[in-house]
């Protein structure tokens, strides 16, 4: 759907390459823990060895960049997954049972939503020391459901009242049943949708907290930690935070092209 | 409509008391030591950690703490920050100026220069600018605020010296209000301009979309009918209907700014909420984070009142219901 | 009588994946001074395209082909841009269109919505603009006019909307008004008193009306003449009493036949089989073949608009005479019909 239009293929043929790359890369690469220079513990500038350079402990930043990758494209996969999940299951529940539980989780929904997730992450992750990488998907998948239970709630209660679910019910047939049927038929559009944009948001999110020290911990290489580490030496060693802001951005960039184009295909009146 | 306005306030209420007890409970029933910071690298005794306990109140039942915390709450205590020692609503006030004054300029950018933009792409839709103006707003939305913060930062303040690449004010120049204003605004030139690029795609699609939505409807064939200017058809009775799905967007954009301001404030060293929230969580301080965190939230559910309300006023079919 | 609008020839089309479609194909006709012209036929047909098209409002990617002519008294308004495009819309041609409630801007009171038609084309203040708009409140039957012009559209009627929306029409004194189912989106009540407003305003203004509907029932007694629109093109034309008495066409006649009458015989409702084609499937020769029960071998061809009484066209093969049976046999009379005020 998203190979439609020019924009949404740049982004798939994009996001292919760099998962590509997360799969591949690092068996064809040097090792980006390896430090190149023991003796002189200093960054080089991109050479025919190093295409990005070294970093200030003379390991290979394209090498990190690359491993980087991996570690951001799963995390927040596994962690749109779950949000998707969560959100879904509630959004079902409430608009299914409606009445106090719909209520109850409406309104836990509205609350929750006016805490940008970013303070609710900070808010978990600030306490503890250190958190395990799993630890890190479950939480940032944890604060990403809430929109998508609104979607499949409204969903969810728009089909309880359509007429032919009514009427398969007074021929006798589970209401359950046609309702999931068909809730999973008419929501996997906008929640495809909602989970290609989600992945962006995400690889910014956990690039926005690794940044501050909260997300994916050193010495495993993640695009936020690189930019972190990066700061002391930008004058001095530029190349060394930009390569991994480059990938940031074009990567999140190519998640909200294909999301676009998906958006667009779903809804050609929008487009 | 009094009616309704009482009901949308009161559910706004209803919002940020769920929001209260939903970050109280996320940072106290969590796993972590609240208190590893306080011992300065070593471990704390029994006898201290006691002490501390009963200073932060940890040892008594979470509904206790909870009744604590809203009653504190309530008469406007936040509590004492771990980290600065001093009580966290002094903290927040004096840091919340700064945030304003960033934020509104965000702000004001995004509602002009977004919406004209967005408007221009509807009435140019499918055009090689429109598609341009697309990618481009959605290059920005991708860029991770900090790096394109570090990135401004380093060239244009540091390398070119054309602007302060970080602070708010020069400790050096003295003289009147005015230098002082105008020294103010050359610092807010950057971190302004950072934050208004990474949000503005979402101003520029959601209008973009609202307007060719009103530009469908027949009272636009009306007015053309009507001998009116391209721009009267465009702007008087295009525009006018396609702000307000766009205000409603209100509350759903500004946690997104408030969330780019944590990074964009601590790149600049820009003295607003922000930048104290980042220093919060390198301080482990989780009262004066939570404290950050509910007057952030007290900020989103007020201003989305504040739309929805403007919205109904701004519409002639709720105001005179 | 003076000629105040000439249409020849007029072609839209769309561009589809392949080619471009015509929903509009070949249709001409004209309006003279003080006379009402009733253009009729089902959704689709082509109608409302044609009604846009003169104020050039077709809608995107729609386009007016070359060839097409439309003459506005001396002006050429295909070759209109711009300023001079703006200058002849609502000043030259007023249009109603068939939805009040959608087709009034919402946030705006009707007063606003009246004054700016007046601003837009006559050198007055708004002071007097505002008080031409109560003006035409009073014209188009609106009581209390001075109380109505501050209110917004969502609190009027159907009726009452439709009224602000002939004002608007008015406001900039045109002389031709296009109504494009001014009477659809209203209830049957409401329907008459329209149509009698415009009737009225006709007579003391001395416009032109052009009427576009999909119903004969509000033709009678107040067209001068019909023209009949099929799949893009104008089928039959005549004065409207010749219609009435002696529809030719058969598509004109199963219009009729499909319409319930209070008057004559009690009779069954013969419905036209099938359905209307879009522009994607409309078949080679003549458009109605397939849903014609008259078609015959000659139907193969594209019959073009031929004469069969005074100012009294069809494009129908069966206007030569030559057809499987006579035309007399086949034309049921309607004499019943001729009634309404017809001359």
């Amino acid at each position: 759907m998203a190979w439609r239009t020019p924009r949404g293929r740049a982004g798939l043929v994009f996001l292919g390459f760099v998962a590509g790359l997360a799969l591949l890369g690092p068996a064809l690469l040097p090792d980006p823990f390896r430090q190149f220079d023991l003796l002189e513990l200093a960054s080089t500038p991109p050479s025919a060895e190093h295409p990005f350079g070294t970093d200030q402990l003379s390991r290979d930043v394209l090498s990190r960049v690359v491993s980087g990758a991996r570690i951001s494209l799963s995390v927040a996969a596994l962690a749109v997954t779950l949000s998707l999940t969560l959100g879904a299951a509630v959004g079902l529940v409430a608009g299914y049972w409606g009445g106090a539980v719909d209520a109850a989780l409406m309104r836990l929904v509205d609350g929750a939503l006016a805490v940008p997730r970013l303070f609710l992450l900070l808010l978990v992750l600030a306490v503890p020391e250190r958190v395990p990488l799993i630890i890190l998907i479950l939480i940032i998948g944890t604060t990403g459901w809430f929109t998508t239970s609104r979607l499949v709630r409204a969903e969810t209660l728009r089909l309880r009242e359509e007429s032919f679910v009514r009427a398969a019910e007074a021929l006798g047939a589970s209401r359950r049943r046609i309702i999931f049927r068909h809730l999973l038929v008419n929501t996997a559009g906008p929640l495809l949708v909602a989970a290609t944009l989600g992945v962006g948001d995400v690889i910014l999110l956990e690039a926005g907290l690794s940044f501050l020290g909260l997300g994916v911990q050193p010495p495993a290489p993640s695009w936020g930690g690189m930019i972190m580490d990066a700061r002391p030496v930008l004058e001095a060693a530029p190349w060394v935070g930009i390569f991994p802001g480059i990938a940031i951005t074009l990567t999140v960039l190519a998640t909200n092209l294909v999301g676009d184009a998906l958006r667009d295909a779903l809804d050609p009146r929008g487009a | 409509m009094r009616h309704w306005l009482l009901r949308r306030t009161l559910q706004a209420a209803l919002t940020l008391a769920v929001a209260v007890v939903l970050l109280f409970l996320l940072t106290h029933l969590l796993p972590g030591d609240p208190l590893a910071r306080e011992g300065a690298g070593r471990p704390l005794t029994s006898v201290q950690r006691e002490a501390l306990q009963a200073r932060y109140g940890l040892d008594r039942p979470l509904l206790e703490q909870l009744g604590t915390f809203v009653g504190g709450l309530a008469r406007g205590d936040l509590g004492v920050s771990i980290e600065y020692g001093r009580p966290v609503v002094g903290l927040l006030a004096e840091r919340l100026p700064a945030t304003a004054l960033l934020g509104g300029t965000v702000l004001v950018l995004n509602f002009t220069v977004g919406l004209w933009l967005g408007v221009r792409q509807a009435v140019r839709k499918g055009s090689a600018e429109d598609r341009w103006l697309t990618t481009l707003s959605l290059a920005g939305y991708a860029t991770p605020s900090f790096w394109l913060g570090l990135v401004l930062a380093g060239i244009v303040g540091v390398r070119w010296h054309l602007l302060p690449p970080a602070g708010m004010r020069d400790p050096l120049i003295a003289g009147g209000t005015l230098a002082a204003a105008a020294d103010v605004l050359r610092h807010l030139v950057l971190p302004a301009l950072t934050l208004s690029l990474v949000s503005i795609a979402g101003t520029m699609r959601y209008q973009r979309n609202a307007m060719l939505e009103t530009l469908r409807l027949p009272y636009i064939v009306t007015a053309r009918a009507k001998g009116l200017s391209e721009r009267q058809v465009i702007w008087r009775h295009g525009w006018r209907n396609a702000l307000f799905p766009v205000l409603t967007l209100f509350g759903l954009w500004l946690p997104i700014l408030v969330s780019g301001s944590v990074f964009v404030e601590t790149v600049f060293a820009w003295p607003g909420l922000g930048s104290l929230a980042a220093a919060a969580v390198n301080g482990r301080d989780y009262p004066l984070l939570m404290g950050a965190s509910v007057l952030v939230a007290t900020i989103v559910i007020v201003a989305s009142l504040l739309s929805d309300v403007a919205y109904a006023f701004l519409d002639p079919r709720v105001r005179l219901s | 009588m003076t000629r105040v609008l000439d249409v020849r020839d007029l072609r839209i089309s769309f561009p589809v994946s392949g080619g471009r479609l015509h929903p509009v194909d070949g249709v001409s006709f004209s309006l003279d001074r003080g006379e009402t012209l009733a253009l009729v036929g089902e959704s689709g047909c082509g109608k409302s395209l044609t009604s846009l098209a003169l104020l050039r409002l077709v809608p995107e990617p729609g386009r007016i082909d070359a060839g097409s002519v439309i003459q506005l008294g001396d002006t050429d308004v295909l070759a209109l841009r711009g300023e001079a495009l703006r200058r002849i819309r609502g000043k030259r041609i007023g249009m109603i269109f068939q939805d009040p409630m959608t087709s009034l801007n919402p946030v705006f009171t009707v007063g606003d919505q009246i004054a700016e038609g007046v601003l837009a084309h006559l050198p007055v203040s708004k002071a007097e603009a505002w008080e031409r708009a109560r003006g035409l409140l009073d014209e188009v039957g609106i009581s209390d006019s001075a109380a109505r012009l501050r209110a917004y559209p969502h609190q009027l009627s159907g009726g009452m909307r439709q009224r602000v929306m002939i004002a608007i029409a008015l406001s900039a004194e045109p002389e031709i008004l296009v109504a494009d189912e001014p009477t659809t989106a209203l209830d049957v009540t409401v329907q008459a008193q329209i149509l009698e407003v415009l009737d009225d305003l006709r007579r003391r203004r001395g416009m032109a009306v052009l009427l576009i509907t999909h119903d004969l029932g509000i033709v009678a007694g107040r067209a001068d003449r019909v023209a009949v629109m099929y799949a893009g093109q104008i089928v039959e034309e005549a004065r409207t009493g010749d219609l009435f008495a002696r529809p030719s066409h058969p598509y004109t006649q199963g219009l009729f036949a499909s319409v319930p009458r209070i008057t004559g015989p009690v009779t069954r409702l013969t419905p036209i089989r099938g359905t209307v084609p879009p522009p994607t499937a409309w078949p080679s020769g003549c458009r109605f073949r397939p849903r014609c029960p008259q078609a015959f071998d000659k139907s193969e061809l594209p019959p073009e608009l031929m004469t069969v009484g005074e100012g009294h066209r069809m494009r129908c093969w069966l206007a030569e005479g030559d057809g499987p049976i006579g035309m007399a046999s086949v034309l049921p009379s309607h004499p019943e019909r001729s009634e309404g005020g017809i001359p």
